[in-house]
C-alpha cells in the first residue's frame, strides 16, 4: 500500500480552540472547569466540560452554511480548516475526501426538534428539522472548503475514528482523492449526560473535535506517517473488553515498540479498568488526555490520535501507540511514527 | 490490521449478489416484491404507528411487521428489546444469508464485514427514551435499554450477533443516500480483495420525528407521489431494509454458487450548494454516475435502465432529469427512467438498498418497474419514463440515491452471466 503521512491537525476541546492549547492542557495536567448543564426535572445539574467561546471568533463562522448550526458543526469545521492550514493543502486544487465520525451526533437539534414535533407538529421548525441529520455537520464541513471530493458520515462506537483513518487510506489508494480530512466531532446536551448517568455515572463528558490531514504526500522530510490501524476486537461485557484491548496490544506490538502509549482512560477507576489491566506493564512514556479533557467520545479519540501526531511533530517520540477500548462494543489501536 | 491491508495481488475481482432480502410495504420477501414492482402496484396507507392529526400530510408506505422475525443467533436477553427498525432489518438479512446458502458459522466467514447505511436507526427508541425522560424524570426502568437502541451502530452489532460473525461494523449515514453508499462500499471491499464476502444493504423505519421533519418541510405530498411528473407535489415516506451478500465470483464459483447478478460500479460525490436542496442543473448527480461508469468501464448508452432517486419533489426531480439528461447526452432517448418511491415511498437510509434489490429483480425478470402515478411527464425528461408495466432487454441498470448534505451515489448492476 501507499505511505500515509498525517499532515495536519487540527483540534477544539474544552480547553479551547486550537493544538496549542490541547498540548499546554496535556502537558500541565491542568483540568479545565466543570460546566453544569441543567437536566429537566432533576434538581442538580449534571456535570460535563463544554468548550469555551472562542476568541477571537474564526472567521468561517461568518459563512453562510455555518449560521443555523449546532456547536457539532462549528468544531467540526474549526479541527478540520486548522488541519488543512497546517498541511498547507488546497481545496481549489486538491481533491479532499472528508470522513466525518461520530458517536452521538447532532443531538442539541433532534432533542430540540423531537421536543416540538412531540408537542406540535404544526409549529416544528424545519431549520431545526434540517440540522437534525447526522451527516450535516459534513455537509457544512464540505460546503466550506469547499470540497465536491467522496464524503463519508460514519457511525460508530468512540474507537471508530481509527476505522475513519483507515477508510481515509483507502481512497488515498484508489486515488479517489488527493488528501482526506478524517474528524471526530460531538456537542454536549442533556440526554447525552443524562445516558452516561445511566451506564458510567462519575464520568465527565466533554465535547469538542480533532481532526487529522491525511496524504500521500509527506510535506515535510521528517513528516508523520500513520503506520498501523488494528483490527476492531468485539466486546459485549467488561471481561470481553479487557481481552479486546489486549488484543489491540496484541496486534500494535507486530508494527513494532514505541516510545510513547496515548490511551483511552478518562480517570474513573472502572471505567479504565481494560486500559489498566492491558498496559500495566508499559514503562515508556504515555499520554491519557481524556482524563484531562474528558470523555468526549468521537472526539475524544480524535484528541488522542492529535495528542500523539502532535507529541511525535515535537519530537518528544518517534513513535506513537494509540490504544482505544471503546465505549459501546469494539476497541481499536494505532501506530503513527516519524517517516524519517 | 486495517492498514496497512496484507500485499497481495492487487487486481480488482468480479463482485456477484448470492444473497438477497427485502421487506417494503409491497411484502416480505423477493417474491412479493418483484410482483409488486413490475406491476407498479403502490402500497400506501393511512399512519398508524403515531398520531398524524395535526400533520399535513396522513398516509405513509408501512411495512407489516412480520410475527415470526427471525433471531437467528440473538442472545434471548435482546430479542426483547427490538424496535421497529431492528426487526425489519433481521428480517431482510435473514432472507439474504438463507438465500446465499452460506453458513457463517464456519471458521473462515466468522471475521464477514458488515456494512450497513441509515439515517435514524433507532429513533423510535430515542423517542420512547425522552418521553420517559420528560413525563417521569426519576424514572430508570429500561431507559438505558432505550439508549442503546437508539444507537444504529447498537442495532448493526445486534445484527452481527445474531448472525454469529464478529468482523468489521461499519454504518454509513450519510441521508438518503447512505443505502447506495454502503452498498457501494462493500462492492469496493469484495473488489479490492479486503473481503471474499461482504453482508451490506440498509434499513429505517417510520418514526414520528422523521414524519413530522418532513412535514414540517412541507415536502410532504398532500396527494400522491408521482416522480418526474409535471404536476408533482411532494414525496411519501415508506420503510424497510434490504439485505445483500456480496461475495467475489472466485469464491461464489467455487461453492458451486448461482449469482443473482453482479455490481460493476461505484461512484459517488458531492453537491456542496445547499443542505436540503440538489444544485438545479445536478452537477453531483452527473458527477456520481459518471464515476459509476467509469468504475464500471461503461459508456452510458450501454445502461438499459435507470432506477432514479426520484422523490417527487419539485426540486430533486427537476435536477436529477438535467443530470440524467447531461449524463446521457445523445443516447438519453434510449435510456428508461422510473421511481419506485411511487410504489413504496421513500424509504430515506434504505432507499438505496431497496433499489438495488429492484435492478437486480429488474434485472432477472427483463421487466421495467413502472410507476403508475406519473401520467404527463415533465418537459425537463429528455429520456422515456416507464409509466406501465414493460418488458425489456437489460443488460446494465443504474440506481440513482441523494440525500440531503449533497450525499450523491451511484451503483451499476449487470445481469447474472
Amino acid at each position: 500500500m501507499k505511505r500515509v503521512f498525517v499532515n495536519g491537525i487540527g483540534a477544539v476541546s474544552p480547553v479551547g480552540w486550537s493544538v496549542e492549547a490541547l498540548r499546554d492542557a496535556v502537558q500541565s495536567n491542568q483540568l479545565p472547569p466543570n460546566a453544569c448543564v441543567q437536566r429537566p426535572g432533576w434538581a442538580q445539574p449534571l456535570a460535563c466540560r463544554r468548550v469555551p467561546p472562542p476568541n477571537p471568533v474564526p472567521a468561517v463562522f461568518a459563512n453562510a452554511r455555518l449560521r443555523r448550526t449546532t456547536p457539532i458543526t462549528s468544531f467540526a469545521a474549526s479541527a478540520t480548516l486548522q488541519a488543512i492550514a497546517d498541511a498547507k493543502a488546497d481545496p481549489k486544487t486538491d481533491r479532499i475526501g472528508i470522513v466525518l465520525c461520530v458517536l452521538a451526533g447532532c443531538v442539541q437539534f433532534t432533542r430540540r426538534f423531537y421536543h416540538e414535533a412531540w408537542h406540535d407538529p404544526s409549529t416544528a421548525s424545519p431549520l431545526v428539522f434540517a440540522e437534525t441529520v447526522f451527516n450535516a455537520p459534513s455537509s457544512h464541513v464540505a460546503a466550506v472548503l469547499p470540497s465536491p471530493a467522496i464524503n463519508y458520515t460514519l457511525l460508530g462506537d468512540s474507537s471508530g475514528f481509527l476505522e475513519g483513518l483507515a477508510l481515509a487510506a483507502d481512497w488515498l489508494e484508489k486515488d479517489l482523492v488527493d488528501g482526506c480530512v478524517v474528524v471526530g466531532s460531538e456537542e454536549i446536551d442533556w440526554p447525552i449526560l443524562d445516558a452516561f448517568h445511566l451506564f458510567s455515572p462519575h464520568v465527565i463528558c466533554s465535547e469538542g473535535a480533532g481532526a487529522l490531514y491525511l496524504s500521500n504526500r509527506s510535506v515535510t522530510d521528517d513528516a508523520v506517517e500513520l503506520t498501523a490501524v488494528s483490527d476492531p476486537h468485539f466486546y459485549s461485557n467488561k471481561s470481553q473488553k479487557i481481552e479486546a484491548t489486549k488484543s489491540v496490544r496484541a496486534d500494535l506490538i507486530q508494527v513494532g515498540n514505541a516510545a510513547l502509549l496515548c490511551d483511552s482512560r478518562v480517570g474513573i477507576e472502572n471505567y479504565d479498568a481494560p486500559e489498566n489491566a492491558t498496559w500495566s506493564d508499559w514503562s515508556n512514556a504515555r499520554l491519557s488526555p481524556k482524563t484531562i479533557l474528558g470523555e468526549g467520545m468521537m472526539a475524544g479519540s480524535a484528541w488522542q490520535c492529535v495528542a500523539s501526531v502532535d507529541a511525535l511533530k515535537q519530537n518528544v517520540a518517534r513513535s506513537a501507540l494509540v490504544s482505544i477500548s471503546g465505549c459501546l462494543h469494539q476497541a481499536v489501536g494505532a501506530c503513527f511514527a516519524k517517516s524519517k | 490490521m486495517l492498514f496497512p491491508r496484507p500485499s497481495g495481488s492487487s487486481s480488482a475481482v468480479r463482485v456477484v449478489i448470492t444473497g438477497v432480502g427485502v421487506i417494503t410495504s409491497l411484502g416480505r420477501g423477493w417474491k412479493d416484491n418483484a410482483e409488486g414492482f413490475r406491476t407498479g402496484r403502490r402500497a400506501f396507507r393511512d399512519v398508524t404507528l403515531f398520531d398524524v392529526s395535526r400533520h399535513r400530510t396522513k398516509i405513509a408506505a408501512e411495512a407489516d411487521i412480520p410475527s415470526d422475525v427471525p433471531m437467528m443467533k440473538l442472545h434471548s436477553r435482546a430479542r426483547h428489546r427490538l424496535d421497529r427498525a431492528a426487526k425489519l432489518l433481521l428480517t431482510a438479512a435473514d432472507e439474504a444469508v438463507q438465500q446465499s446458502r452460506l453458513n457463517f458459522s464456519a471458521a473462515s466467514l466468522h471475521k464477514t464485514p458488515i456494512v450497513l447505511g441509515t439515517t435514524s436507526g433507532g429513533m423510535s427508541m430515542g423517542q420512547a427514551y425522552y418521553r420517559t425522560a420528560i413525563e417521569s424524570p426519576l424514572a430508570k426502568t429500561n431507559q438505558a435499554t432505550k439508549v442503546l437502541q437508539y444507537l444504529a451502530q447498537s442495532q448493526i452489532a445486534g445484527l452481527a450477533e445474531a448472525l454469529g460473525i464478529s468482523g468489521q461494523v461499519i454504518t454509513i449515514a450519510n441521508a438518503c443516500a447512505s443505502g447506495s453508499n454502503a452498498v457501494g462500499h462493500a462492492f469496493e471491499m469484495v473488489r479490492n480483495r479486503r473481503a471474499d464476502v461482504v453482508v451490506t444493504g440498509g434499513y429505517d423505519a417510520l418514526c414520528e420525528m422523521v414524519f413530522g421533519g418532513f412535514d414540517s418541510l412541507q415536502a410532504l405530498s398532500p396527494t400522491q407521489c408521482r416522480p418526474f411528473d409535471a404536476h408533482r407535489d411532494g414525496l411519501a415516506l415508506g420503510e424497510g431494509a434490504a439485505v445483500f451478500v456480496f461475495e467475489s465470483a472466485e469464491h461464489a464459483q467455487a461453492r458451486g454458487a448461482k449469482p443473482i447478478g453482479e455490481i460493476v460500479g461505484y461512484g459517488a460525490a458531492t453537491d456542496c450548494h445547499h443542505l436540503t436542496q440538489p444544485q438545479p442543473d445536478g452537477n453531483a448527480a452527473l458527477a456520481s454516475m459518471s464515476a459509476a461508469c467509469a468504475s464500471a468501464g461503461l459508456k452510458p448508452e450501454q445502461i438499459g435502465y435507470i432506477n432514479a432517486h426520484g422523490t417527487g419533489t419539485s426540486l430533486n426531480d427537476a435536477a436529477e432529469a438535467a443530470a440524467i439528461s447531461r449524463w446521457a447526452g445523445d443516447s438519453a432517448s434510449r435510456v428508461y427512467v422510473s421511481s419506485t418511491k411511487a410504489s413504496i415511498g421513500h424509504l430515506l437510509g434504505a432507499a438505496g438498498a431497496v433499489e438495488a434489490a429492484v435492478c437486480l429483480m429488474a434485472l432477472q425478470g427483463q421487466w421495467l418497474p413502472p410507476m403508475c402515478g406519473t401520467q404527463s411527464a415533465d418537459v425537463a425528461c429528455k429520456f422515456p419514463l416507464v409509466l406501465k408495466p414493460t418488458d425489456a432487454q437489460l443488460n446494465y441498470v443504474l440506481s440513482n440515491s441523494f440525500g440531503f448534505g449533497g450525499a450523491n451515489a451511484s451503483v451499476i448492476f449487470r445481469r447474472a452471466i
